[in-house]
């Protein structure tokens, strides 16, 4: 049972109590036992302590420094807090991840405002707030930033929903800020120049990335903030800065591990400076940067310009290329100097010509991603069959995979498989909806197949193209340690779902879309679903009724039924009985009373 | 993928909300009778898809919301840069705008004429390029697209054969209209 869920099952279990009574021994034990645990920290390993009985639950409730909250739903701030009352670091999801493509409305929830407020007073000395997919106001970040004295770690991931100005409240009054991370987050312009904001003498600032902020800020300020944090090591610029503002900050901060390059793109406007030139003051700036692991933005580049990031590549653990349209040869002459590789994002523009040649660099590549320069359905993809097979034959440690290509084949998959297995994540995504074997026409039963039985440590998987019921007993049959399982336009019946359900024990999150499931299979599943994180199915064949009948026999599982027109960004009108989504996650609490009208929660 | 219509059985595959079972009617429990819903979208062209018939530039496969699950702060950052994958020989010119911070760079190869061009500075810098005519140059815009040739000569951009631009221009200069008159004379 995840700590989320407070004390839901975890007092069933708790039925010992021989240590009743004060008796000083007891005390001591009690102490001793605080002191172990503090030790202690893999949640997974605290929930399991938490089990064993009152006295080692209470002590690893007052020993808990580090909150996980899975689903910010599935319990109340009061209820968490009443329970763990020595928090310093707090991670919060929010909205399901398919809420990212569009199927959900914006003001669906996940507001941060109630777990803000219940922080302010139950953990002052709070340190660390790390959100994903959460909506945060400017408010909530002046209440932050003014609540907690201590404040050193914002994260903010695939958020929104605030400005410029609660920024500015963090830079100003979290003095002892060390991170501040706003990794894919919407940030709107207030006008506020939030970067001036910062304290004037030194600052403790280690890391700060804005690389998804789509406002310009003020360079000037920048460049002073850079001078006066000299334990910067993680700094990402976004697509506003320019070529020569990026040198000038490699002059200040030669220090950093990882860099965020913004556009690498844009040129100042001054007319006589030659190409050749230019690169040599880059390289030399490069040059200097001999801890440099991480790189990444490139939004804008101007290929001209990569030679110049040679220096760094023999060092590079990780390179994300994945705003860099390049082509092949463009890539090649990068990537041969990337032997210490473990991470490469890019985009199929490279083609599997550049795959291949990742392969045969990058000996020791743990995870890559390969996302498309087009999005689109019908066209002629850049990288295919060729490439993954490529991937599997050169870098044999790979461990997790994300792979968005217009035709794929069974046997490279398999190959994969067998080439790499001890992949934990296989995500592969054949754009084309319902699309078979490229070769033989076949659905892509067996590759999956072949992935859950190879591939034994496998924990997220995400299938796509033509698939039948068969693929989905494979799942169930050999897929025992899986957690997150994506499903897009695939199954023949209800017993797909079934299969999955009914097989795998470790199922936790599972996003289902377009597939041909419905309410027989909901049914079959109602064993998991208090163990699960949540249920996402949308477009599929549940009807209202089976959710109402699942909502009726599980008192603790909360039932959205959300009507959203995606195309439209707008609620849909039309009878009550319809919906788009069914999105179903445990909870202690009842229902909330924040969502909006186009949700209906059973 | 023809022949593979039969065999796959596509009616029970068919998308739509409803118990497994019932008939194939509009109105079954739970189905919306809208043709707005992407799902009756995806039905009807899945049969185009088979097709492929002379139909003239066919529509594309109605999008699917969502798919492919590509973020749109992805997919909007790579909107501007559908580069020609060929880049290595293409022809990078710098382009200023008076009064402009920056230089940008593109590359000329990849536009197949001035309208596209032109497009293209207008969204790159933002400003409309207004009328071009031989005689008149640029009419009703605050801005004159020039480039700089071989010679050094200052033209304005459209006064040449497309082809003998690609191959003579070697910087671009988005200049205030005034300072443009009297250019394009030259010819």
């Amino acid at each position: 049972m995840s700590e989320e869920d407070g004390d839901h099952h975890s007092s069933e279990a708790t039925s010992t109590n021989s240590l009743s009574g004060s008796h000083p021994p007891d005390q001591v034990l009690e102490t001793v036992l605080e002191s172990v645990l503090q030790f202690l920290t893999c949640r997974r390993d605290r929930n399991a302590a938490s089990l064993v009985c009152r006295s080692w639950h209470r002590a690893e409730a007052f020993t808990r420094s580090e909150l996980f909250i899975g689903n910010c739903y599935s319990v109340s701030p009061a209820r968490a807090f009443a329970r763990f009352s020595k928090v310093r670091s707090i991670y919060i999801k929010g909205r399901p991840r398919f809420a990212d493509f569009n199927l959900m409305p914006h003001n669906w929830g996940a507001h941060f405002r109630p777990w803000v407020s219940a922080m302010a007073r139950a953990y002052p000395w709070l340190e660390k707030v790390y959100l994903k997919r959460i909506s945060l106001t400017n408010d909530d970040l002046a209440l932050l930033a003014d609540s907690f004295h201590q404040f050193k770690e914002l994260e903010l991931v695939f958020c929104e929903g605030f400005g410029t100005r609660g920024l500015s409240k963090v830079a100003y009054n979290c003095r002892q800020l060390r991170v501040l991370d706003l990794s894919d987050t919407e940030v709107t312009d207030d006008n506020v120049d939030w970067i001036s904001c910062f304290p004037e003498d030194e600052t403790c600032l280690e890391s700060l990335v804005f690389d998804c902020m789509e406002n310009d800020i003020n360079f000037d300020a920048l460049e002073r903030l850079v001078a006066r944090s000299p334990l910067l090591k993680k700094l990402r610029l976004n697509r506003y800065a320019s070529m020569r503002q990026l040198y000038q900050l490699l002059l200040r901060a030669p220090q950093l591990t990882h860099l965020g390059t913004g556009s690498f793109g844009l040129i100042e406007n001054i007319q006589n400076l030659d190409d050749n030139q230019e690169c040599n003051y880059y390289y030399s700036a490069f040059a200097a940067c001999t801890s440099l692991v991480c790189l990444s933005g490139f939004k804008d580049v101007m290929p001209v310009y990569l030679p110049s990031i040679h220096p760094v590549c023999a060092n590079l653990t990780s390179l994300n290329f994945s705003y860099t349209n390049i082509n092949p040869q463009q890539f090649r002459s990068v990537i041969v100097h990337c032997h210490k590789l473990q991470t490469l994002w890019i985009l199929d523009s490279v083609c599997d010509e550049g795959l291949q040649a990742a392969s045969e660099t990058c000996k020791d590549l743990r995870e890559l991603r390969v996302f498309p320069v087009d999005a689109d359905e019908d066209i002629e993809g850049p990288v295919s069959e060729v490439g993954l097979q490529a991937i599997s034959e050169g870098c044999r440690k790979l461990q997790s995979i994300l792979y968005f290509c217009q035709r794929m084949t069974n046997e490279a998959v398999i190959a994969m498989s067998r080439n790499c297995p001890d992949l934990l994540v296989f995500r592969l995504c054949i754009m084309g909806r319902r699309q078979p074997d490229s070769v033989t026409g076949k659905p892509m039963d067996e590759g999956f197949g072949a992935i859950v039985k190879n591939c034994q440590k496998l924990t997220r998987l995400a299938v796509s193209g033509l698939l039948t019921d068969k693929a989905f007993w494979y799942i169930g049959q050999y897929g025992k340690l899986v957690r997150t399982l994506s499903v897009a336009f695939a199954g023949d019946s209800d017993m797909g779902l079934r299969y999955v359900l009914e097989g795998c024990p470790r199922l936790q999150k599972l996003e289902i879309r377009d597939s041909p499931f419905g309410d027989a299979a909901l049914h079959a599943g109602a064993h998991r679903y208090y163990n699960m994180r949540f249920l996402w199915m949308s477009s599929c064949r549940v009807s209202r009724q089976g959710c109402e009948e699942i909502a009726r026999s599980m008192p603790r599982l909360v039932v959205e039924l959300v009507r959203y027109d995606g195309e439209e960004g707008s609620f849909m009108e039309g009878d009550s009985n319809s919906f788009t989504v069914l999105y179903a996650y445990r909870s202690l609490e009842p229902p909330r009373n924040d969502a909006p009208e186009s949700v209906t929660i059973l | 993928m023809g022949s593979f219509e039969n065999d796959l059985n596509l009616e029970a595959t068919e998308l739509r909300l409803g118990l497994p079972g019932t008939e194939e009617s509009e109105k079954g429990n739970g189905f919306r009778s809208s043709n707005k819903r992407p799902l009756s979208d995806s039905e009807a062209k899945q049969d185009g898809v088979e097709e492929k018939g002379p139909k003239a530039a066919p529509s594309p496969k109605a999008q699917i919301v969502g798919w492919p699950p590509v973020r749109s702060y992805r997919k909007n950052s790579l909107q501007q840069k559908k580069a020609d994958p060929e880049a290595a020989s293409g022809i990078y010119v710098k382009v200023s705008m008076d009064g402009a911070p920056y230089l940008r760079k593109i590359d000329i190869k990849a536009y197949k004429g001035y309208p596209e061009l032109l497009r293209a500075l207008e969204n790159m810098f933002k400003f409309t390029a207004g009328e071009y005519s031989e005689r008149e140059g640029y009419k009703g815009s605050d801005y004159a697209p020039a480039y700089e040739d071989k010679e050094g000569d200052l033209m304005l951009v459209g006064d040449v054969p497309w082809e003998m631009f690609i191959a003579s221009c070697k910087k671009l200069r988005i200049m205030k209209g005034s300072e443009a008159i009297g250019l394009g004379c030259g010819l």
